[in-house]
């Protein structure tokens, strides 16, 4: 009779399911208190001891239950399933779905996407984060502002999606160009304000960036050869793979100079934006950009507000400008911090799904891995290639567990 | 800071600009699918949605005063006279009798249609159509007309989404099954872990260092690995697919967030309080439900609103938990995806029903902000 009206059965499962978790936290307290171990009688200090050790796990069963059938459980099973064939019957097949899964095009295409989008948006997220934090922080208006850049935050993946669709939106070359990329696409027409504004300004920019991830990359060369001092055995994996993948933005980036003086650029012709193969999965990840830097900056614009002002005060007196009161006094002793707020996006990013979806559904070579996941588990139906994904992601994720598991232990001793 | 050294800083200037440009920047998507929304096809076909907020010359076809009714002889001739707006007065700035020289007259003047039949239209839109008995008879003449057109917006597409759509553009029924699927999801996870975060924070067991650091591990576990088993434990217990499972799901799947925001709260509470509420003879249940939840409520209150934003905006798990092939539990993320895979050039459609989505989350979003930032601030992990 519920099952026939969802809203009353949703206030039906309120009430069973919140009286249902009261009434068993105190009727199994009493229990225990009063009929398994009652505090009376000849045993009733040793009772008691026995019934204080016992309660906490009254107190976590149902949690426990639930982490453990719903997170942990998953993780074995999916292993599990990905070394089993569902056409025959789940018998064990080994590494024969990794092995399938390698060779498909495709596969190599999502992880290629989500190594990108990993390294380009926790990026852009923080940088831009930062930027807002630390500007927001010297003006009035700033909380007014703070709350603006965040609002995204509150916006569905969907929804977002359909925000920026609008956005790359194309019509015909003889109608008015409702997306504002595009209406502002054939402005340009290949004149010197082209030049400069498509050009000149993105090499300026990118060689920046170069700088930048080199000067990046040398510290780490001169601590990794100075060093030897007191260094984890989980840091040497990290600053490898940190290193080839600042090798490969430096490759990237010097590539893209190249390209853009060489590409003729299509003036005068709108643009299906999101059919450009390989820069199409920058217009999703602006996506992701968008909400994430609300967050990045919330987090940062505190680590900020928590800086001791005697810093500060000691960097102004000894005459240095705002950029190095910035650079040398504040990001080195927020360090911490941009590191959590890089490794909560990098996590984003790497179960990253509904942006693909919607916008793109991995055509025009946009995959990433959850939505090639997607499309394995649901559309073709073919768990073992789905689970040995899934088992990809879990992969990725790991050394971020393993990190934060760390730090969680480090702090609580 | 600067004034700290005595001068006022120069660059104040520039991060006011600075600052007003990121704020654009980032409103600007959002402004435009809401500008879009209130209005019509024809008009967000017609132009980008920027320039809706300012008047617009916009070409427009109207018709005359139907011969038959309203034709009065002058002499030989008869005449239709009348005016083409009809008590929404505008600039005409060029006319045209055939769709092939729409600007073919200025205001004014008269047009000659050849054999003697000639159309006056003034520049407030009032037109004299002169002709035979033979020309002025049939349907009205058209008239097209290029004209300022102030901005317009209307409701229409609210209530085409909200009420009278009908299939995919109605997304009343999506609404309420989202907030089905919201309340619960949100509240029964905040119960169960904070009974568990008690435990956490403070009672003395051994292995408790140990699960806190699981629950840690289990933060960051994608929840993509756990679609298929628990899709096969539902369908094998007789849950299958509907709301009860994608309760299940979103309680366990925010589970390990909860409990973490949770216990770092609450292992900040006075000592003392519990102390000396269990010197008084209070057991561990009065003393949760009197005196820490309570005093946790901001806590409670941040977890609540992340759990509501990403219940209500989630599409995943709705899509492997929920929705089953008759479609009638679909949620409003779900409809829009399918929305835009079939109607994905009807932006009044899709601009509202994203804008119906998105104005739930948004309200909570200011009217709570406060609690979301303090569970951004306790929740990424340090």
């Amino acid at each position: 009779m519920f099952t026939e009206n969802p809203a009353l059965l949703g206030l039906m499962t309120i009430v069973i399911g919140v009286g249902a978790c009261l009434g068993y936290f105190f009727f199994s307290n009493v229990i225990l208190d009063k009929v398994i171990f009652p505090a009376k009688g000849p045993n009733a200090g040793r009772n008691i001891n026995r019934a204080n050790m016992i309660r906490p796990w009254l107190f976590l069963f149902p949690a426990l239950f639930g982490l453990t059938l719903y997170l942990a459980y998953p993780v074995f099973e999916t292993l599990r399933l990905s070394l089993t064939d569902r056409d025959l019957g789940g018998a064990f097949v080994g590494f024969e779905n990794y092995r399938k899964m390698m060779n498909e095009d495709k596969f190599w295409e999502a992880v290629r996407n989500n190594l990108l989008w990993l390294v380009v948006v926790p990026a852009a997220s923080t940088a831009f984060g930062l930027l807002a934090a630390q500007l927001t922080d010297r003006i009035r208006w700033g909380n007014f502002a703070k709350s603006l850049i965040f609002m995204p935050m509150a916006i569905s993946f969907v929804g977002a999606s359909v925000i920026f669709k609008l956005i790359y939106d194309t019509r015909p070359a003889d109608q008015n160009q409702i997306g504002v990329l595009n209406a502002v696409w054939l402005k340009f027409d290949g004149g010197i304000g082209s030049i400069f504004t498509l050009q000149l300004v993105p090499t300026l920019l990118l060689i920046g960036f170069v700088g930048i991830v080199g000067y990046v990359l040398w510290t780490f060369v001169r601590d990794f050869t100075a060093g030897g001092r007191n260094r984890s055995v989980w840091l040497l994996p990290l600053q490898l793979v940190m290193a080839i993948g600042g090798l490969w933005l430096i490759w990237l980036s010097i590539g893209s100079i190249v390209d853009i003086w060489v590409t003729e650029l299509p003036y005068g012709q709108p643009q299906t934006w999101l059919t450009i193969s390989f820069w199409n999965n920058f217009f999703l990840m602006v996506v992701l950009i968008w909400i994430q830097t609300g967050f990045a900056m919330v987090i940062l614009s505190a680590a900020l507000r928590g800086i001791p002002e005697e810093t500060v005060e000691a960097a102004i007196v000894d005459g240095a400008n705002p950029f190095q009161i910035f650079f040398k006094i504040k990001v080195p002793q927020i360090m911490g911090t941009i590191v959590v707020v890089w490794t909560t996006i990098t996590l984003t990013v790497l179960k990253i799904f509904d942006i693909v979806f919607a916008m793109t559904n991995g055509q025009w070579e946009t995959q990433v891995l959850a939505n090639y996941m997607y499309d394995k588990l649901f559309r073709a139906s073919d768990w073992g290639i789905g689970s040995a994904s899934a088992i990809v992601i879990m992969l990725l994720v790991t050394p971020i567990l393993v990190w934060n598991v760390y730090n969680a232990r480090k702090e609580m001793r | 800071m600067a004034r700290i050294a005595g001068k006022k800083s120069r660059l104040t200037w520039a991060v006011h600009i600075s600052v007003a440009l990121l704020v654009v920047a980032w409103l600007f998507p959002t402004v435009g699918l809401f500008v879009s929304s209130f209005r019509t096809a024809d008009q967000i076909s017609g132009s980008g949605w920027w320039a809706a907020l300012f008047p617009a010359e916009q070409n427009e076809v109207y018709r005359t005063g139907d011969p038959d009714d309203d034709r009065v002889a002058v002499g030989d001739m008869f005449e239709v006279k009348g005016n083409i707006f009809e008590g929404e007065p505008r600039n005409i700035s060029s006319w045209g009798v055939s769709s092939r020289d729409v600007s073919a007259f200025a205001p004014g003047e008269t047009a000659d249609m050849g054999d003697g039949e000639t159309l006056t239209l003034a520049d407030d839109g009032a037109y004299v159509w002169r002709g035979t008995d033979d020309q002025i008879s049939g349907r009205g003449q058209r008239i097209f007309v290029t004209a300022l057109v102030p901005p317009k917006f209307s409701l229409e597409n609210y209530r085409t989404i909200l009420f009278s759509g009908t299939g995919q553009d109605n997304m009343a029924k999506a609404f309420f099954n989202t907030l089905t699927v919201t309340i619960p999801a949100t509240i029964i996870p905040i119960v169960v872990a904070a009974f568990a975060a008690y435990a956490l924070a403070w009672m003395e067991f051994p292995g408790r260092a140990l699960l806190i650091a699981a629950i840690v591990g289990l933060l960051v576990v994608p929840l993509q690995l756990a679609l298929i088993p628990l899709l096969r434990l539902h369908l094998a217990i007789g849950i299958g697919k509907g709301y009860m499972g994608v309760w299940l799901a979103h309680t366990a799947f925010g589970m390990p967030l909860a409990i973490y925001l949770l216990r770092n709260y609450m292992v900040g509470l006075p000592r003392d309080i519990i102390e000396n509420a269990k010197v008084d003879g209070a057991t561990d249940f009065q003393i949760f439900t009197r005196i820490i939840v309570p005093l946790s409520f901001p806590a409670l209150a941040s977890f609540a609103i992340f759990q509501f934003l990403w219940t209500w905006n989630d599409l995943l798990v709705a899509k492997v938990f929920l929705i089953d092939a008759t479609g009638s539990t679909t949620v409003m993320t779900n409809q829009i995806v399918e929305l835009l895979g079939t109607r994905g050039g009807n932006w009044e459609i899709l601009a509202t029903a994203a804008f119906v989505s998105i104005a739930v989350p948004l309200a909570v979003f200011f009217a709570m902000q406060r609690y979301l930032v303090r569970g951004l601030l306790a929740g990424s992990v340090k």
